[in-house]
Order: structure tokens, then sequence, then C-alpha cells
């Protein structure tokens, strides 16, 4: 494959009993490029992205991110190797303000322990202090309003919610960014402004993104590669243009054959 | 407060009252031995609690503080926390009584005389190492059983907390070695105080704590003990570590997910809480001078966990007063209504009896009318009013 390849994963396989929910899948994500992962309800996106970060272990194959395998790490190894991710229903740590949620997001960069916080030695208030100012940065970066910095995420409303998610996200400082089916529930609007907001994060950060997506106009006009799976396995794979063509994609994914 | 603002800031003025408040609280907790010896009335003297029993109080108020890091913070449902307790009680047995005779008179720092068989360490050095025995206790039960969530993690610390007494009641022939005395307990336990050699060069510095003058020392170091369990407690709050819990209390997965390394934090949370446990228990039994295999039951981990309900789950301030009126409670109140009650209808009706009656229907009226606890934490208040907030707030269209 590719020669530089943040992600490259080789037959993963993951069964949950008798139920297979990828089966070998090789995959590969080039490094500084938007890719997406698409397919229909169950077709095993999500597995997919649980594999990568470490909440699942697969059944078999490997995965190598970054020149490094990766299967069998806990998962906050994972994410200080440089992987972070939303969640397709938001996952925010609903009684923490959005400025907290992201400074958990920060716990793998910063390193201040049991005796530096209850000694509030120079060095934790200095990191402290950092990491606050950071926080707001992110925020601010990911167009949450500078009034929601204090309040409990799970007042926001639904769009700053999704925007505090991503800059939690994105303080794990990952070299891939996960995004589970990021515009969901979003308008119109909100959708064109994200896809925008999706590039400008890879061109200024430098990073890799792979989303799951839905909506078939965000994939075509944000990703480069697409990858379609369907029962666990991967039915096609090229450029935006290519996989719309394909005809196993448009039956299994188009909707041109009855719903399963 | 330093550290995280509060989401919605309080008038200052406010702040600075709650700050005055609980300056006047800590003031008069400072001087109760004197106030309740030299100026209460009998009517009062009757509602409040003697010193000794007072010292109790606060002893059981560090307990629930301790194990609002785990409940409270971690959100990790311990119901076995009297663990550690008894583990701060025998190290208190082992390092400062005859119960180690055989090893010959081993005094360093100990409130007995000289030539007394034994172990009989300095009572403070005790108090610390049954505090870090209970924390490496906590650690070593933890690793295994955090891995369980929820209401399984519930069943095991349960189990815990019913093994070490039955650990206890049968350790008095480990291969021939009596290590806890079996059901028979501890007993003669050294008292807490500054050791023969101190008291003899300031004889103001008592010797032990034990007759009923000195019991006011007692009373102080366990205040010391519940102030430096509060300040341990706000300061980890407000920090990497406190962060950590509260994010594993609210999704774990999403914590793991942002890099926060489950079992090493929610060990760390246990091992906190088992710290000031094993402090505690060793407090109260340098001061009981006994201990035994039977105050170890299931209802001592209950009495602490509704501390930290009643109180408000995660507040400290919350589960400070829990505590103190819980423990004044059951400790000292339900005598004195007790009392009261009889004089006043000519009755003869042992009301601590029905304690656990009267608690059990204190629990169920509470959890209906005020489940958020008695000053419940902002977040928490936010997690059970969700639904009335809701409403209020309108779906933005604003942009990325």
């Amino acid at each position: 494959m590719s020669a530089d390849a943040l992600v490259d994963a080789r037959s993963v396989r993951k069964e949950f009993g008798g139920l297979v929910a990828c089966s070998d899948i090789d995959f590969t994500v080039e490094r500084g490029s938007i890719a997406s992962l698409i397919g229909p309800n169950g077709a095993g996106k999500t597995t997919f992205f649980n594999m990568l970060t470490g909440a699942y272990t697969p059944t078999a194959g490997e995965i190598v991110f970054d020149g490094r395998d990766i299967v069998g790490l806990p998962q906050h190894k994972i994410t200080a190797l440089g992987i972070g991710r939303t969640f397709q229903n938001i996952r925010l740590f609903g009684a923490m303000t959005a400025r907290e949620n992201v400074l958990v997001g920060m716990h793998s960069r910063l390193s201040s322990g049991l005796f530096g916080s209850l000694l509030r030695t120079p060095r934790q208030r200095h990191e402290e202090r950092e990491g606050r100012a950071q926080a707001r940065d992110l925020l601010a970066y990911c167009g949450v309003p500078a009034r929601a910095e204090h309040q409990y995420a799970r007042h926001l409303s639904y769009g700053d919610q999704r925007r505090v998610e991503v800059a939690r996200a994105l303080a794990t400082d990952p070299k891939l960014l996960l995004l589970d089916e990021p515009t969901a529930g979003m308008n119109p609007r909100e959708t064109t402004a994200f896809v925008e907001f999706v590039r400008r994060v890879r061109d200024e950060r430098g990073l890799t993104v792979l989303l799951i997506e839905h909506d078939m106009r965000v994939v075509v006009e944000v990703s480069e590669r697409v990858t379609v799976l369907d029962y666990g396995e991967k039915i096609a794979e090229g450029t935006p243009d290519e996989v719309t063509a394909d005809e196993r994609v448009r039956s299994a994914y188009l909707g041109t054959k009855p719903v399963a | 407060m330093r550290g995280i603002p509060r989401p919605h800031p309080r008038p200052e003025t406010r702040k600075r009252l709650v700050r005055l408040l609980i300056g006047l609280v800590f003031v008069l907790l400072l001087i109760y031995p004197w106030l309740y010896s030299n100026y209460l009335t009998t009517v009062l003297t009757q509602w409040l609690p003697d010193t000794s029993t007072a010292f109790v109080i606060l002893a059981f108020t560090v307990m629930g503080l301790g194990l609002n890091f785990v409940v409270g913070y971690a959100g990790l449902l311990d119901l076995g926390y009297v663990a550690f307790f008894a583990a701060g009680a025998y190290v208190a047995g082992w390092l400062a009584s005859e119960q180690f005779a055989n090893a010959g008179s081993v005094i360093f720092g100990g409130t007995v005389l000289p030539g007394t068989p034994g172990i009989h360490l300095s009572p403070w050095l005790v108090l610390l190492i049954a505090a870090v025995f209970a924390a490496l206790l906590g650690a070593l039960i933890g690793i295994p059983t955090l891995r369980l969530r929820g209401d399984y993690l519930a069943i095991v610390t349960l189990g815990f907390g019913e093994i070490i007494p039955q650990f206890v009641r049968n350790g008095d022939s480990l291969g021939g070695f009596n290590l806890t005395n079996g059901a028979f307990g501890m007993n003669g336990i050294d008292g807490l105080g500054f050791g023969v050699a101190v008291h003899h060069t300031i004889h103001q510095l008592p010797e032990n704590f034990l007759n009923e003058l000195d019991s006011r020392w007692f009373y102080w170091t366990a205040l010391a003990l519940v102030v430096v369990t509060i300040v341990t407690s706000l300061l980890l709050r407000d920090s990497r570590i406190g962060r950590a819990w509260i994010a594993i209390r609210e999704d774990e997965d999403a914590a793991a997910a942002m890099g926060v390394p489950l079992m090493r934090t929610k060990t760390l949370s246990y091992t906190i809480g088992a710290f000031f446990g094993g402090a505690a228990g060793c407090l109260i039994t340098l001061q009981a001078g006994s201990t035994s295999p039977d105050a170890f039951s299931l209802q001592v981990s209950i009495f602490v966990l509704c501390m930290v309900i009643l109180g408000g789950i995660g507040n400290v301030w919350g589960v400070t007063l829990g505590g103190l009126l819980l423990a004044y409670v059951n400790y000292k109140g339900l005598f004195a209504a007790g009392h009261t009650f009889n004089s006043t209808f000519g009755t003869n009706i042992d009301i601590p009896e029905y304690s656990y009656l009267i608690y059990g229907v204190a629990i169920v009226l509470f959890m209906l009318i005020r489940p958020e606890g008695l000053i419940p934490s902002a977040r928490r208040r936010a997690e059970l009013h969700e639904e009335e907030e809701e409403e209020n707030v309108i779906p933005e269209a604003s942009t990325a």
C-alpha cells in the first residue's frame, strides 16, 4: 500500500459471538488526507472506529498506526499516540463545563499528578493556566461561543455540543481525527460550514481526518478517498466519483435494493 | 474557590458570606470542648454531644469525606468501605498494644511506660502507617475489582467488606500465628498522645489523651483530620486528577477515548478514599482502646454511604454537613430525642433501638423530597434537574 500511510489495517476482523461485524478488512488512510467510511446502518463502520481507538480488540488482523502496531493497546495509550475521536451520539461529560470537557481531552498531554495537585506546585499551576488558555482557544477555534465556555455541557445547544466534542477531540492533540457522523442533526447551513471546518482543521493543524458519514453530499465534497462497507465487508474503495459510480455501492448503499 | 470558576458565578457577596459562615463554623468547632464544659446550660447539654462523642462524630465525618472520593467524584459505588476502617483499626492494634508481646518491648515514641511488652510506636506514626496501609489495601483490592462496572462493582466491594471481618475473625491462627486475636478482637490499645518523653519535657502536652480532660486533644486531632480531608478534596477536585474522576463518573468510555487511563485513575480514587478510611478507623480505635470484628459490619459501610448521599454526592461541604448530621443523630441525637420523648410522654421506649427503622424511613423520604442531597454539587443539580432546564434551551442555528 501507500508508503505514507498513517493508518494501515490488514485483514481486520471483529466477531461478536457468531456475528461478524467486520470481515477481514484491509484499509489504509494516507497521511494528511481526508477519508470517509460509508455504508448502510450496521455495516460495521463504528465497530471499525472502535477497533482503531482500542475500544474493541480485533478478533484477528493488525492495525498499524504511525508505524506502530496498536492492536491490544489500551485506549488511553492509543489516544496518547495520536488518535482523537468524536462519537456518533454525542458523549460529552454532561456535568462538566465546556472548558472542563476540553481539559479532560488534554489529559494525556498534561502531566501533573497527585502530589503536584495537592501541593499546587508552580509547575502544576503553570500547566493549569496554560491548559485553560489552550482550552479557550480550542473552543473558539471550533466555533463555540465564549459564553458557553463555563456552561455545563448538557445545557448547551445541540450544535454547540457537537462543536465542543470536536474541540475535546482536538485537545488530545491527535494526528488522526475520527469523526463519527459529525453532521448528524445539523441543518444544511451548519453542514456546509462544517465541511469547511474539516478542511481548515486538516490544513491548519496538519491532521489526517477519517469520517463516518451518511450525508453523501458531505462525503463527495470533503473526502479524497472513500471506503464503502456493507455487512462488515469492504465492497468498494476509491475517489468519491469512483465510488458513487460503483454498481455494488449503488445497490448496497444508495438504495436501489430494498432496505435491509 | 480557586481553579475552575463555577459555571454560574455567584455574586461575590454571597461567596463571601459562605466563606464567612464556613470560617465561623470552624471556629465554633475549634472552641467547642471549651464551650461545652463552661458555657452550655443543662438543657442544651442534653442535646449536644460531649467531647468524646463529638470526636466520634468528626472521625466518622472523615469517613464520609473519604468515601466521597470514590462514590462522589469517581462515581464508583463502594459498599465495602468498612474494610478500610478495619484495616486502620487493626494497624492500631498491631503497632500500639500488647498484641505482639512476644516481640519483646518495642517502644518508639509510644504512650506507654518503658518496659511494657509489645509494639508501641508513636500513635502519630501509627496513624500515618494505618492510613498508608489502608491505602495499599485499597490499591490491592481496587486493581482486580475496579475493572467491573456499576452494580457488579458494588456487589464485589460488598463482598470485600464482608471478607475482611471474616479474615480478622479467623486470623488468630494463621499457620499458628495469632495475627488478629480472632473474635475477641484487640484490647488495651494505647491512646493517642505525645508520648512519655515529650510529656516529661513539656508538661502541657499530655502523654496520652485518654483521661476526661485530655479527650479534647482527641477531638482536635479529629477536627484537624477533617480539615485535611476537606482541603485534599478541594485541591484534587480542581485538578487534572479530579477532572479525570468526574469524567469517568460521567462517561467511562468517553473518558478512556480522551486519554484517561481508567484503571490507574479509578484505583487512585479508591486508594485515597481508603487512606482516609484507614486514618479514621485508626483514630477511632486509638480512642476506644479496643476493636473487634463485630465493629466492621455492613451497617458501617451503609452508614458512611448515607452521609455521602444525604449531604450531596460529590459536594465536599454537603458531605461534611451530611457526615456531621448523620453521625450526630446516630451517636447523640437519637438518645437525646428518646430521652426527651420518654420524659415528656412518660413512656419507656428505647428509641435508639429503632434507629435502622428511623433511618430507613428517613432515607426514603429524603430520596423522594430532595434526591440531590442537602448541599448538592452544582454538577449534580444540573443532572437531576435536567428536564426542567432543557426546556429552556433554545436550539440555535449558528454556524460552526
